[in-house]
């Protein structure tokens, strides 16, 4: 039927009967042997059954592609933009502007000071004498500066904080303001306030979403796998007949279900990657008027094989929910 | 329940969900007989043999096989436990060779080795399974797929081997020589035989005894001389 007994399989240019015959499931190994070998031959017989109709499994393949392509970009979609947060982690600082009079010793001391507080990770320098060079050279007003009588800019430390709870900066850059020598604490948090409820809210969105293509996913491939059940449930019922256990008769069906799940992964890995291959240009155009270099991440080879991974996952659910249901029908219990 | 008895049917009702397809079914079988369920086309004859395989669950009634009720054990145990079904239309498996479909109805011999001694006989019975074992069943004669069949269903070495419908789309000779190979088989080896048939003639003529089935109950039943002589066989089934 469905899946031929293994010893079959195993029996090329078989000899005379009487010199090479055996039961079905028997090969002479181990029990577990044999199982392995019968799992071995079932999911080789499940492909191949797949792909001799490869028009039907084909069109199979592509709406379960397509049904996990879409929650698969929006979560690389979502991977990007954390990157791109992270990349933006220096906007998570808070400046602090230092009195302009301030002496080296001085500014030396407030920044052991404040490298010495817990919710403070780092403290970067940046004396008035370099941030004028820098100044000089990004903004392009070196000759106008050169003729000032004295530096202008104020020295500043960079505090990078121990937290990523950015609702603790405002208390955090308060409290620094208090330190001696320090003018001015600056933090810009609405811009990041932004950005993190846009991300929180696609990554519901996307949960949401995957959750309900996810499940799709599962009823498309159980209601395939139902009628191919349907298709052979003669064959099913001489199997039964024959003394073929549940398991037995399952596997193929199980099989064919991971095979779809599999091969939707592919469909759905190759459509998300041509997407990102179609949006990486136009993207990195699009982040180099901000003067950034940051483009777009693809799947990474574990990315690509937990996808296969999920996908088989989903297929293997689908069809045992069918074969539970139209199996059972099969032989009333 | 006798103890020679080996399968008893107990009042048994059985359809498809909805309206009742057997009712009240009473039959016995002992060790080593040949029965017969003759009747016509829709009688429920396939029906009986589903619900004695377990792929049809019964409504209420009660079959005792070899003094064990066999209601509590699943239709694929059924075949465990000496139980072979050859069903209607022969449904071999097509792309799979003789040889194949043959190790297939063993399936309930894990170990292989009762299955190589009882090819030998199946092949002495069938001689053309043997000679044709390397070949795909769907290229088979009717006739031959219905050897395979039967094949299939002695390879499991059952106690009890239930043949629906062995005759249908065979040429007349051809059914012959099946029913005359079925003989061999039950008197050469004892085994107990469930016949379902619409070849009324040689049903009756081959059992030791028959039923006669008609809208899914057992209206006659006895001796297969007795029924022959009986005037609604006579003029229903024999043509006479």
């Amino acid at each position: 039927m469905m899946s031929r007994p293994q010893s079959v399989k195993k029996s090329p240019g078989r000899k005379p009967v009487k010199a090479n015959t055996r039961a079905a499931g028997n090969t002479g190994h181990s029990w577990f042997g044999q199982l392995f070998q019968q799992h071995q031959f079932v999911a080789v017989d499940s492909l191949s059954r797949l792909l001799q109709e490869p028009g039907a499994s084909f069109l199979t393949w592509s709406v379960i592609g397509i049904a996990l392509a879409l929650p698969l970009c929006l979560f690389l979609f979502l991977q990007n933009l954390q990157q791109l947060n992270t990349s933006l982690d220096d906007a998570g600082n808070i400046s602090l502007f230092m009195d302009l009079a301030i002496d080296e010793q001085a500014l030396e001391a407030a920044r052991l000071e404040i490298l010495a507080l817990s919710e403070v990770e780092e403290v970067t320098v940046i004396t008035s004498t370099q941030a004028l060079i820098e100044f000089q050279e990004a903004s392009g007003f070196g000759n106008a500066l050169d003729g000032l009588d004295e530096n202008p800019l104020p020295a500043v430390l960079i505090v990078n904080p121990a937290t990523d709870d950015i609702e603790s900066l405002p208390a955090l850059s308060a409290r620094l303001q208090t330190i001696a020598g320090v003018d001015l604490a600056l933090v810009d948090l609405d811009w990041m306030r932004r950005l993190y409820g846009i991300i929180a809210m696609a990554e519901r969105l996307t949960g949401g979403l995957a959750l309900l293509l996810c499940l799709g996913v599962v009823l498309a491939i159980g209601n395939t796998v139902r009628l191919a059940i349907e298709n052979r449930r003669d064959e099913i019922v001489v199997v039964k007949l024959v003394g073929g256990t549940d398991a037995y008769v399952s596997r193929p069906f199980l099989y064919t279900g991971i095979w779809f799940g599999v091969g939707g992964g592919v469909v759905a890995g190759i459509l998300a990657i041509t997407a990102f291959m179609t949006m990486s240009g136009p993207f990195s155009r699009l982040m180099a008027l901000y003067n950034s270099d940051f483009s777009l991440s693809w799947l990474g080879v574990s990315d690509l094989l937990s996808l296969l991974l999920v996908a088989g996952g989903l297929g293997l659910a689908g069809a045992w929910l069918s074969v539970l249901r139209h199996l059972r029908q099969i032989e009333p219990s | 329940m006798p103890e020679s008895t080996l399968l008893e049917l107990a009042n048994i009702n059985a359809g498809y969900g909805g309206p009742k397809v057997l009712h009240d079914i009473n039959i016995s079988l002992s060790a080593g007989e040949f029965i017969s369920v003759i009747g016509p086309n829709g009688a429920g004859k396939s029906t009986l043999f589903r619900t004695i395989s377990g792929i049809v669950r019964p409504a209420s009634g009660s079959i005792t096989y070899k003094g064990s009720n066999l209601l509590e054990v699943e239709a694929s145990r059924r075949a465990h436990l000496g139980l072979a079904h050859v069903p209607e239309g022969r449904q071999v498996f097509p792309s799979m060779s003789v040889l194949e479909n043959l190790e297939l109805g063993a399936y309930v011999d894990k170990t292989g080795i009762e299955f190589r001694q009882t090819l030998e006989k199946i092949v002495s019975w069938f001689p053309v399974l043997g000679e044709r074992q390397q070949q795909l069943a769907g290229t088979l004669s009717g006739g031959e797929q219905q050897m395979l069949a039967i094949g299939r269903g002695l390879a499991a070495n059952p106690d009890i081997l239930m043949l629906d419908e062995p005759s249908m789309g065979l040429a007349p000779t051809i059914a012959d020589e099946i029913f005359e190979r079925l003989i061999e088989i039950h008197k050469t080896t004892g085994l107990s035989i469930i016949l379902v048939e619409q070849r009324v003639a040689e049903a009756l003529h081959f059992a030791n005894r028959a039923y006669v089935l008609e809208a899914g109950r057992i209206i006659l039943s006895g001796n297969p001389a007795e029924l022959q002589n009986d005037d609604r066989i006579r003029q229903a089934y024999l043509g006479m």
